[in-house]
This record gives structure tokens, sequence and C-alpha cells, in this order.
């Protein structure tokens, strides 16, 4: 959702920002400034409320054997235990794993061949209109994407029909309800959504770079290949960093676009965590079992952005 | 600088090929929209001649109002009130001495990292016990205060940047704090409140696990929720479906080519920092 794709890729951006925060403020000598306290207090109460709260429940939950109307019944750890011993559940965590591939990899390469060249062709039409074009789905609902792509995929859809029309209609398939197609198929929705929002960032990441190292890289007789390795690759660093960690939160914590396209079939080929403590919790009534699931994609998240985030600060 | 005309050709040759794979998804299902919907399409057919009515009639089954108007009054209770209380919340952690004020912090940048999908259960079991469930509350509260880490950051990284000279002027010159946050800080936060706003419009007009879960009624979800359930229903008839998709989406798409300089500087922004 939303709020995962985008927000929390500034968590340990604060890092430069805390310090140069702090450093404007010279602390001088004084009271402590307890009314300042006043003005945080109505934003402490509604994040307190309404997420803090909920996730030290989730936490609490984790623990516990309840179907969510009944008596709950304590559980220890059997409920993590539950998430590497039940096939499906791992599953989920390997899909959101594979899917980092098309959430973020991908967008992230290719938006660096389209930033560099909308670079190039800076003043051009072609260059503001591609920015543009690319960046349309990120403004779309994920659901959205979802629906529009499951007509594309779909047995009478758009690349069925196009294999068709060029002779190749022995590889239609029906992308989503084909086992091997399925999850590369929905992690390719991920990337259409990203990919815009991957090459603007990268874009904006290039603008600072000093140009007249492009041209003496070019005088040195550099071809583009060599170019993008010693200018504009070290250049986009801090962007890079930041791209991928937006893109990879998407990635793991993605619902929307599954939800709509597979809900996690054929079979469970492309569930994922999220989708996963939904039907969980809200249809099989293991509100426990997702719960545990709930925690560990919360520390997956932390476990695998903390050490991007370290990477961009020691630029 | 000269770039090689062969480099030329095939730069415009791949951003070409990218534009497309953006485009024809979105060209493939406008051109389903328009053929004949009393027949199963098949994706490569020319729609000729075009159906328009078939947006007239997915305006009608979808609710095409009733959805706007919701998810209206959505963005409309959330995003003020979630911009001033971040933007209050921010002004006190930005200033100096505060008690607490590192690990206030430290608190709400932790919540940049929780995924949604983590507090949904609980989310359910508290908005159940306060009577909000399919109400269109259970989706506005829970937005508010999934919105302040993201907020407050923002807010309190743009205030912690105003050159101290001028906040130290106003103190001398007796200005209380209320008065330093309306006269100094406010007027020079206006870029910044700008595009916490586009920000928090686009997350929670795009909402859609909240709302999926919180509300059963799709004429009280956001628009994104409203999807959902308009797939389950109409999940045979794909033209319809595709136009009515279409009509769902047409007001972000309008609003972003309208505010396309705005949205994109607003969302680098926000991952910039």
């Amino acid at each position: 959702m939303a709020i995962t794709d985008a927000v929390p890729s500034r968590a340990g951006q604060s890092g430069p920002d805390e310090r140069s925060g702090i450093r404007r403020y010279p602390s001088r000598r004084g009271r402590a400034n307890w009314a300042a306290l006043l003005w945080v207090l109505p934003a402490l109460i509604a994040y307190g409320t309404f997420e803090l709260y909920p996730l030290v429940q989730t936490i609490r939950f984790s623990f516990y054997d309840w179907d969510g109307v009944g008596p709950a019944t304590w559980a220890g750890l059997d409920n993590y235990a539950g998430v590497f011993t039940n096939s499906e559940q791992f599953a989920s965590i390997e899909h959101a794993f594979i899917l980092i591939i098309f959430f973020s990899v991908l967008p992230v390469a290719l938006g660096l061949v389209a930033a560099s060249i909308i670079r190039e062709a800076r003043a051009g039409v072609l260059g503001t209109l591609g920015r543009v074009v690319l960046f349309i789905p990120q403004v779309l609902p994920l659901a959205a994407a979802g629906i529009i792509w499951t007509w594309i995929y779909a047995k009478d859809g758009l690349i069925n029909g196009f294999l068709t029309a060029i002779g190749l209609g022995k590889l239609a398939t029906d992308w989503l309800a084909n086992f091997s197609t399925a999850l590369p198929a929905v992690g390719l929705i991920g990337c259409w959504v990203s990919l815009g929002f991957c090459t603007v960032l990268l874009l904006s990441g290039i603008s600072k770079i000093d140009p007249t190292l492009y041209e003496a890289v070019r005088l040195d007789g550099a071809g583009r290949y060599q170019e993008f390795r010693a200018v504009t690759l070290p250049g986009l660093r801090r962007e890079i960093v930041v791209a991928a960690s937006v893109t990879v939160i998407a990635a793991l914590s993605s619902f929307d676009v599954i939800y709509v396209a597979t809900n996690g079939g054929p079979g469970y080929q492309t569930i994922v965590p999220g989708l996963e403590i939904y039907h969980l919790t809200f249809t099989s009534q293991q509100v426990g079992a997702g719960s545990a699931l709930a925690v560990l994609l919360t520390l997956l998240i932390l476990v695998v952005i903390l050490p991007l985030q370290r990477l961009a600060r020691e630029s | 600088m000269r770039i090689p005309r062969r480099e030329q050709t095939t730069n415009v040759l791949i951003l070409l090929t990218l534009m497309m794979f953006t485009l024809v998804p979105l060209l493939g299902v406008l051109s389903t929209a328009l053929q004949p919907a009393d027949r199963v399409p098949t994706g490569f057919d020319a729609p000729w001649p075009l159906h328009w009515e078939n947006f007239s009639e997915a305006w009608r089954i979808a609710n095409v109002l009733p959805l706007m108007w919701s998810s209206t009054v959505i963005v409309l209770a959330v995003v003020p009130t979630a911009i001033v209380l971040a933007t209050l919340a921010g002004f006190g952690l930005a200033q100096p001495r505060v008690p607490g004020g590192r690990f206030l912090s430290m608190l709400f940048i932790a919540g940049l990292t929780i995924p949604a999908e983590a507090l949904i259960s609980p989310l359910y079991y508290q908005m159940q016990s306060f009577g909000l469930l399919n109400n269109r509350l259970a989706i506005i509260l829970p937005l508010i205060g999934l919105y302040m880490p993201f907020g407050v950051f923002w807010m309190r990284t743009h205030f912690a940047a105003t050159p101290v000279e001028l906040i130290e002027a106003a103190r001398l010159d007796g200005a209380s704090p209320a008065r330093i946050f309306w006269s100094v800080q406010l007027p020079l936060a206006r870029s910044a409140l700008s595009a916490l706003m586009i920000l928090f419009f686009l997350w929670t007009w795009n909402q859609f696990l909240l709302a999926l879960v919180l509300v059963n009624d799709p004429l009280k979800r956001t628009v994104a929720g409203a999807l959902g359930a308009f797939q389950g229903q109409y999940s045979t008839n794909i033209v319809l479906l595709c136009a009515g998709s279409l009509l769902i989406i047409a007001p972000s798409l309008l609003i972003f080519f309208v505010f396309q300089r705005q949205f994109i500087g607003a969302l680098l922004q926000g991952s910039d920092r």
C-alpha cells in the first residue's frame, strides 16, 4: 500500500538531516522546554493509538492461539515455528525475495538506462515526454494496475493476441494461472509501477552531477559504457540507495497488486507475506499465526533496509 | 556536448520502447473498453466502431459519482487533519531543549518501516470495539495515525533547517513560540506543506488494504478499495470492467497531468530526504 511504498525509505536517511537539524539550533544552556511537548502531543496520541498500540497488539497476538472470537490460549513460539514449517507461509517469504528482482532490481536498472538517455536528450521534447509518461503508473492505485494487467495477461488478452498475430500462438498461455509464469507475471506489474519513479529519482540525481565530468571522459575517448561506469554510477550512489529502499519495501510488503491479480494463486504460487497475513487472519481465523508472520515481516524489512541505509550514509 | 548520431538513434529507440511498455497496457484497456459490451473481446481486435456508450453504462453501474464523493470525504477528513497534527509536532520537535525530544523523534521515525499489514488485525478489532466497522471513520482515523511518522519527520526536518538567525531575531523581539510558528515558520514552509499535501492525497486516494478490511460497503470506501469490489462483481464482463476502471482512475490521471510538475517534485522530495 501507498504508505509502505514511499514512506519507510526515509527511515535511516534521517542521519545527516538529524545532525544538521540539531547543529542549526545551538544548544544553549537553559530551562528544559516542556511546553514544546504540548505541540507534539496530538500527533503522538494519533500515532500511539493507531500505530504503536496495534503493533504491540500484533506482537501480543503472535504468542497466542486465537480464532479472533473465542478465548485465546498461550502458544509460546509455536506460531513463529509455524512460519518456517508451514510450506505456504514459508513460500510467501521466498516469493517476497523473488519479487525484489522485479519490483526493485529491474526498475532501478532500467531506470538508470532511461535516466542516462533522458539526460543526454534533456532539452528535447522526448526527454520531457518520457519522464511524464513513465511516471503515470506511479499515480494510479496499485489495485488499478492489477486490474489492467489481469486483462493484459488473460487468455484472450493483449499479450496472447499479439503472440498469435505474429505467428507465435504456441507460446500463448493463461499467464496468471500458469504455475511457472504467474510469479514473474505479477512481478512485472511491480516493475511497470516502479519504473517511472526510479527513472525520475535517478534523473534528479544525474542533474546534480557536474556536466564537465561527462565532457572530460568523452574527451578522453571513453565510450558510453565507460562514461556510465566512471561518472553516472558513482554520482548516483545516494539516489540508487533511495530508489532501492523504496522499491524493496514495496516488494516485501506487496499486497494490492497481487490481491487483485491472482489472490495468491494458482495454488500458492504467488502468495506473499502481506496476502498470507490477510488470509490467515480474516479467512482462516488464525489470528496468532497471521500476527507471527506480521512480526517477522516487520523484522525482515528492518534487516534488509538498515544495511542499505548505512550504504547511503557512507557516501 | 556532441553525441554521436548512432548513439542518439539507439537512445531514442530504447526510450520509446520503455514508453511503449508503460503506455501499451493503458491503451490496451482503453481499446477493450470501446469494444461491443455484449461479447467477450479478444485482446487484439481493433475496437471499430467505437462503443463510447460503454462508458456511460459503466458510469452507471460503477457508481462513479458516489465513489468519488466517498473518496473525497475521506481525503477531506484525513489530509488537513494529518497535516495540522504533523506540522504542530514537527515544530515542537524542532525546538531546542525539548525533554525527550530525541527519543520522540526516533519513535516517530521507527514507524516508517512498519508495514500496514502488520497492524491490520489489531486495527480491525479496535474499530470493532469502537463500533466503527463499515464506517468511513474506520479508514479516516487509522490513516491519520499512520501518516504521523512521515509527516512529523518531514515537517521537523523542514523546520529545523530554517536559518537560526531568523528564529533568534524573532525571539529577541519577544515573540512567543506560537508567534514564531505562525509568523515565521509557516510562511517559509509553503513548499514543504504542499509536497506533504500531494503525498497524503495520493496515499489516501489510493489506499486499498484498510478500505478492504475495515469497510464492507464499496460506496463508503476509497476509490482504490472500491476497484477491488468492482472487479469481483464484473469479472465476467471484461468490457465494462475496463471502462469502469478507466473512469475510476480518470480523475487521478487528470490531476496528475495538470499538476505533473508538482507531483513529480513532491514524490521525489518525499524520498530524497
